[in-house]
């Protein structure tokens, strides 16, 4: 048996983005305030976007490489408003619109639960034979679809389907309940993890086909996401990792879900490292889907100024990390950041035992990190509804550390935050924000040599599930293969 | 300001000051906190 350690490093990463602005109503805070004023849905319609104009959005641009974080700083508010036009595919992946995205939520149903109407069935294959990443098979997969009158009955019957619709209001299918008692197989959670299971495959494909990877050579896949998959029995204890894989023809691969709320990434990462450097593993995939839940979430405040809704996009990533290739970012191990049950609640313990204790064991300085990704929520999503900008409240704490720590002087605070931060770019989508949307620039920067040291750090709110008062995170630091 | 026997509600942000922090400083200053919770505004 083999006793030494490999060294392991990110491969490759990719985004995935579906505009899917006929789903903003079943956001769970959408869905929440429908059911108490349905007259609130015209408004909602009203600020809807097109295909368009989410392509041409430059936080999305970013998010999918086109641009790179420091032109956005550089783009005079509102974003919204930019008029430079876009391109579906960017250099780490697409955004893909609302008719495709349909047929392909179709396409990963394993049990037949997405019903959609014919005409609209063989409008989506027309879109979806053109894709790259879609084969025949997958196209059979559609099927030919179901009378609009059966989908009328199947919205009206005693277990309701949830009926599916365009941005502009056309009805195109349903989905349906799995079990007619069972609420944790009910159709808005089977939407909300079907969705995620059909994002993160998107993601998937387009690392597996991009990096020109073999997907019968990835053995193991780690699902980050945050949905809830299981039924009655056993609620959130089920795994997308492996339908992720089986949709992605890795038919040698098992794999796990594992749970951090938004830190769920980075512990992954982690996890992934070790299996790959413990030699476990060669390669092992990461991925995480998108968060159903949080399309509309701070539609409200976007309302209130009559801007657009923002939160219209579903998003997912794929990661793969593998052993030393001698070009690839390495994973620091020997650096990992942990906020431990008795670190305390407080932003200095905090950030103390995210970022400043393991760079000491590495000898290292707070200003010896090119850039740190943590928090990237786009603050136009944010501002709008009174929840700040959550990139530069971390930013600052982390800035403020150093000048405790007398690595910079009060007065260089807000340059290390415009130097060593990022703007918030990505979707709120959960654990899609949390540092690993700033992973694509990161691993094209170590590459060529423009960045020697990134540190991802990610937090985690477990409070919301009423387990626990403690929040979590956890950091990871990468470093240029040289 | 004086906490010495008032009662607090200490509402807190992940990304700003926490709860259990807000708790932690009222309780040193004599407060009785009667609710502690965090929120998570993303």
């Amino acid at each position: 048996m083999i006793q030494t350690l490999e060294q392991p490093v990110i491969r490759g990463v990719r985004f995935f983005l579906a505009h899917a602005p006929g789903l903003v109503r079943y956001g769970s805070k959408p869905s929440r305030d429908l059911s108490r004023d349905a007259t609130i849905a015209a408004a909602i319609a009203s600020h809807l976007r097109t295909y368009e104009a989410a392509v041409a959005y430059p936080p999305n641009r970013v998010f999918l490489g086109h641009i790179h974080p420091d032109t956005l700083a550089s783009i005079s508010p509102p974003w919204f408003a930019s008029a430079a036009p876009g391109t579906r595919w960017g250099a780490h992946g697409e955004i893909m619109p609302e008719e495709e995205f349909y047929g392909v939520l179709k396409i990963c149903d394993a049990f037949d639960l997405v019903r959609l109407e014919a005409s609209f069935v063989e409008e989506s294959r027309a879109a979806l034979a053109v894709h790259p990443l879609l084969t025949p098979a997958d196209l059979e997969r559609l099927g030919t679809g179901f009378p609009e009158a059966d989908i009328a009955t199947q919205c009206g019957g005693s277990a309701p389907a949830l009926p599916l619709y365009l941005r502009h209001g056309r009805r195109i299918g349903c989905m349906q309940a799995a079990h007619a008692d069972d609420a944790s197989l009910a159709a808005d959670v089977l939407l909300e993890n079907l969705t995620c299971k059909a994002s993160a495959v998107m993601a998937m494909r387009t690392l597996l086909a991009q990096e020109q990877l073999d997907p019968v050579a990835i053995p193991y896949v780690l699902n980050s996401g945050e949905e809830a998959v299981g039924d009655r029995y056993q609620r959130g204890g089920g795994n997308l990792a492996k339908a992720i894989a089986e949709m992605c023809g890795c038919q040698a691969a098992t794999g796990v879900d594992i749970k951090g709320f938004c830190c769920g990434p980075v512990h992954a990462l982690v996890v992934a490292g070790s299996l790959v450097s413990a030699r476990v593993f060669s390669q092992v995939a990461v991925v995480g889907g998108c968060a159903l839940a949080k399309l509309g979430m701070k539609y409200r405040g976007h309302l209130q100024h009559d801007q657009p809704i923002l939160e219209d996009v579903l998003a997912a990533v794929a990661i793969l990390v593998s052993a030393d290739d001698g070009y690839s970012p390495r994973l620091r191990l020997d650096a990992l950041g942990r906020h431990t049950v008795a670190a305390g609640s407080s932003q200095k313990a905090i950030f103390e035992h995210l970022v400043s204790q393991p760079l000491t064991r590495l000898g290292l300085h707070c200003t010896d990190v090119d850039k740190y990704a943590t928090e990237l929520h786009n603050p136009e999503v944010t501002e709008p509804a009174g929840s700040g900008n959550v990139p530069q409240l971390n930013y600052r704490v982390i800035a403020g550390l150093a000048a405790m720590h007398k690595e910079i002087v009060p007065a260089q605070i807000p340059a290390f935050v415009a130097t060593d931060g990022r703007p918030g770019f990505a979707p709120t989508q959960g654990h899609i924000a949390s540092a690993v949307p700033y992973l694509g620039h990161a691993v094209d920067g170590l590459r060529d040599g423009s960045l020697q040291r990134v540190m991802l750090l990610a937090k985690g709110s477990l409070f919301l599930g009423r387990m626990t008062q403690l929040a979590d995170g956890m950091s990871l630091l990468l470093e240029r293969n040289a | 300001m004086q906490l010495q026997g008032k009662k607090i509600i200490a509402l807190g942000e992940r990304d700003g000051v926490q709860g259990s922090a807000i708790a932690e400083c009222a309780r040193s200053a004599g407060a009785e906190v009667v609710l502690e919770t965090t929120y998570c505004f993303v």
